[in-house]
């Protein structure tokens, strides 16, 4: 038999789970509700998120009109707001997938190939490690200048080397005694011991590992946006709203609360799902 | 030992080398490093003796080579702003960010590891609840909207603590109450599930069957093994700890590295940003190499076998 | 009749971990093995954990690179491991694993493994394929209604007839049986074996079939090869083996063998250590533990050679015309 190796990362929240059940199918409701804002935030968003009402500037939560209150120029919160997740969400997605890619392609290669080219990928995964991920953006930003793309790329970097290790892991113990041996002995080529073996069979330790990298990455995406190196103005991101709403903070917390409450309940959301996803998926466990 | 001494220290050395290389590639991607480390007002005649004395104009690895020796002999270039040595002003600046992370560190161990052993021994009770309400908050909320929220609380509202600066002691209260509330529930999280996972071992009920006395038990057997995995995530926090340096710096108005880097971003004044990356790199791959040899000294087993 | 499989002066090592000061010591764990094997053969290979018989066996598959000497296929020298023609090759050699449910993908269907050869080496496609895989499936024992079943959802027995079904769909002409019912009950056991004697009786297969077990060994094999320390120390025709050993290990294992209507008088119990490849005792491996070694044991290694229709290599055994083998 293969030795199933149990990922020594905490069982976070599950014990709440258990009590709460309930609280899964919250998270599930409210991460929905998010994509779908996400998804048609042209035809909800109450104004243009550059309009600026001159006449209504820093009204507070609850005007008519403006559900959420407006900011220093006039601009209604909630539309910005809904305009914030569509980018943040975007981001991260697009981050999260890129870095899942990247990070089990070349883990996998590492496998296959052993070796140098091992060598190199844990080399790169160490650097990777030991540098923190907010530093080397930050180098990054401050010498290419920040774009869209370049955010969405630098992002897309976030975590690959987790992937990587766990990849790299499961194919070699998958290679050295067990099914994938069974196929190569069959006469498959890589490519197919790779795509239709190997990856079907990590695929939900893979998807788990995202359910973590997905909030952390909003984090580190509106973290970069606060500093205000992130996605620049007239775009809008949740953590770039929080940046420019800090200056109001004693007149218009308001400005700042909404996005904040967003990035919360988005990664708490996102967290217990991972945590449920794991236990269902998790072959360790069945 | 001595193999899983060398091999830890091939690989930081090895680690290191790849964020100069790192450093080396984004810089010449970046542009010419003449303009880009004296600035774009350089005058002419400074700028063609820069690039003779670096050899700008040589094949790129013999450019690599001078760089890795330019930084060997820690010229990192000067400051855009006021032409001093960019190394200069990190020094400088390191003080008062250890001043907060020291103190964040020291507080998240003492806090966060108790609480969680507590919790793991006295499981549902309120204090255990707490450890995983704590854990949660230290997971999603992110540490610019905690020390705003601070702000908002303690500043603002209540007034009774300062909102930035540096010029006294409670100044550096809200700063380090930001950088490790956060820290203290996942430390205190991660310390109950390694006990937890430590008191289900056979060895422990061996040792609870022979009638040793509860304490003994906690302290002689259970304590020790659960200390590997907590070690482990200490590493980890480091990184995480200058990560929320830079923003908590930036909130608080504090003058250290991470402030420095975040207004160096802004300026582009590259100079100092890749001092800061080399630096922040170096001390955090000497930070892991400590946690890997403080690890090898916890667990026996690491001591006897090669490292792989 | 030119042999399918032959086997010259096959040696296989593996080097442990290098001690950061000194020398990395190898463990030979096969040791110089010549064999020759015929069509519509079936060879048994029996040896202890360590006696180097599965690696003997990947290095007749292929799977392995000999540190020295050769296998030859068909008269053909065996191509690398991984290239183009070694998995063409694959087609015609298969392999049958000891534990079923490692060696199959946990997460596709019984039917989809078994036609996976033909969509590799392009024998079979859509009807025609599921033809082949109901035919296989019918002949292996399996019940058409099995076909979606996944690996987990079947007995052992059955798990192993799928792999058996699986290593037969691209019409293989030789077969390694590695140990393949010592993971299945005592009680299925038997119904592996004998499916395998028919398989191999209807396609005139070559097969090696290795164990530890020889009771197994006994009921299924022509010839019957003892290994110890990666050494063939006897090699005879089944009856032989059985009826008359002659190597003390031979003889120590037949002894252990239960006969119907007898006793485990006669049983010679091993004394000593079992066999660590990484410390070899010098001269005749066995020495430590043979009864009847001496001085002369531990200093000359003992070649195969003829003694009453049969190879084995022992000092005690007298002087006998010794075999270029």
């Amino acid at each position: 038999m293969t030795t199933a190796t149990v990922l020594p990362a905490p069982h976070l929240l599950t014990r709440i789970r258990l009590k709460m059940p309930f609280l899964v199918v919250l998270s599930m409701i409210w991460i929905a509700t998010m994509v779908l804002v996400a998804i048609f935030a042209d035809q909800i968003r109450p104004y243009d998120i550059t309009r600026m009402d001159l006449m209504a500037r820093l009204a507070p939560m609850g005007t008519p009109g403006h559900l959420l209150g407006t900011d220093e120029l006039g601009r209604d919160v909630l539309s910005r707001l809904i305009q914030s997740i569509r980018v943040s969400l975007v981001i991260a997605f697009g981050a999260t997938i890129l870095s899942a890619v990247l990070g089990t392609t070349l883990g996998f290669l590492a496998a296959q190939f052993r070796g140098w080219v091992e060598h190199l990928v844990m080399a790169l995964a160490d650097f990777q490690a030991a540098l923190p991920f907010m530093i080397m953006s930050l180098a990054v930003l401050a010498f290419f200048g920040s774009s869209m793309w370049l955010l969405v790329c630098l992002m897309g970097f976030y975590g690959w080397e987790r992937y990587a290790r766990i990849a790299r892991g499961l194919a070699i113990s998958a290679s050295a005694q067990g099914y994938a041996a069974a196929v190569v002995q069959l006469g498959a080529n890589p490519r197919r011991v790779y795509l239709r073996h190997i990856l079907p069979n990590v695929a939900s330790t893979l998807i788990v590992s995202m359910t973590l990298t997905f909030p952390e990455i909003i984090l580190m995406e509106s973290g970069l946006s606060f500093l205000g190196l992130g996605v620049q103005p007239p775009q809008s991101s949740l953590g770039n709203m929080v940046g420019f709403g800090r200056e109001y903070l004693t007149r218009a917390p308001w400005i700042m609360l909404a996005p904040s409450v967003v990035i919360v309940l988005t990664t708490l959301s996102i967290s217990l799902m991972g945590d449920w996803l794991r236990d269902r998926l998790d072959p360790t466990i069945r | 030992m001595i193999r899983f001494i060398l091999a830890k220290l091939a690989r930081a050395f090895l680690t290191i080398l790849l964020v100069v290389t790192f450093a080396f590639v984004v810089l010449r991607l970046s542009g010419d490093p003449a303009q880009v480390l004296l600035g774009p007002d350089a005058p002419q005649d400074a700028v063609d003796a820069f690039r003779a004395r670096w050899g700008l104009d040589d094949p790129l690895w013999q450019q690599y080579l001078a760089y890795l020796r330019q930084i060997l002999s820690f010229d990192f270039g000067v400051s855009m702003r006021d032409q001093s040595p960019a190394i200069d002003l990190v020094l400088q600046r390191i003080p008062a960010t250890l001043a907060l992370t020291v103190p964040a560190l020291i507080l998240k161990l003492a806090i966060g590891i108790p609480a969680g052993v507590y919790a793991a021994l006295h499981r549902q009770s309120v204090a255990d609840r707490g450890v995983i309400m704590m854990s949660i908050f230290g997971f999603t909320i992110p540490s610019f909207v905690l020390g705003l929220v601070l702000v908002l609380v303690f500043a603002v509202r209540l007034d009774w603590l300062p909102s930035g600066g540096q010029s006294s002691w409670r100044h550096a209260i809200l700063p380090i109450a930001t950088l490790s509330i956060g820290g203290i529930g996942i430390l205190a999280r991660f310390s109950r599930s390694a006990m937890i996972e430590v008191l289900g071992q056979p060895y422990i009920r061996t040792a609870m069957a022979k009638g040793l006395p509860w304490r003994e038990v906690v302290w002689r057997h259970a304590l020790p093994n659960a200390a590997v995995p907590i070690v482990t995530l200490i590493g980890f926090m480091l990184g995480a700890l200058i990560a929320g340096a830079v923003v908590v710096e930036s909130i608080f108005s504090w003058p250290g590295i991470g402030r420095l880097i975040v207004v160096s971003v802004a300026n582009r004044d590259l100079a100092v940003v890749q001092c800061l990356l080399l630096v922040i790199a170096a001390s955090m791959v000497v930070a892991n190499l400590l946690v890997d040899f403080s690890y090898g000294l916890l667990d026996p087993r690491l001591r006897a076998k090669p490292a792989h | 009749m030119s042999p399918l499989l032959d086997v010259r002066g096959l040696v296989q090592r593996y080097a442990t971990a290098k001690p950061l000061f000194g020398k990395a010591n190898d463990i030979r764990a096969v040791d110089g093995i010549d064999l020759t094997l015929h069509e519509g053969e079936i060879l048994g290979i029996v040896g202890e954990s360590g006696s180097g018989k599965s690696t003997l066996g990947r290095m007749l598959l292929g799977l392995e690179r000999p540190w020295q000497g050769e296998v030859r296929y068909r008269g053909q020298p065996m191509p690398a491991p991984g290239s183009a023609d070694w998995r063409k090759l694959r087609a015609d050699m298969q392999l049958v694993y000891q534990d079923p449910l490692a060696a199959l993908d946990r997460r596709m269907t019984i039917s989809r493994q078994i036609s996976e050869p033909l969509e590799i080496h392009g024998l079979a496609k859509g009807e025609d394929a599921r033809d082949r895989v109901a035919a296989l499936m019918a002949r292996v024992g399996l019940r058409a209604d099995q076909a979606d079943r996944y690996p987990h959802e079947l007995s052992g027995g059955q798990r192993q007839r799928v792999v058996i079904a699986r290593a037969l769909a691209s019409r293989p002409r030789f077969l390694v049986c590695d140990e393949p019912v010592s993971a299945l009950d005592v009680s299925i056991q038997a119904q592996v074996v004998n499916l395998l004697r028919e398989l191999q009786e209807r396609e005139r297969l070559t097969m090696v079939f290795i164990s530890h077990d020889l009771k197994v060994v006994r009921n299924i094999c022509d010839r019957v090869a003892v290994m110890y320390l990666g050494r063939v120390v006897e090699i005879a025709s089944s009856d032989r083996i059985f009826s008359d050993p002659r190597h003390p290990y031979t003889r120590a294992l037949v002894s252990s063998v239960p006969k119907p209507g007898q006793g485990l008088d006669g049983r010679i119990i091993l004394k000593g250590e079992p066999p660590n490849p990484a410390s070899r005792p010098s001269g005749c491996a066995f020495h430590p533990r043979c009864r009847h070694s001496d001085a002369g044991c531990a200093a000359t290694r003992p070649e195969l050679a003829e003694h009453d229709g049969r190879l084995a290599a022992c000092l005690k055994l007298g002087h006998a015309r010794p075999v270029a083998a």
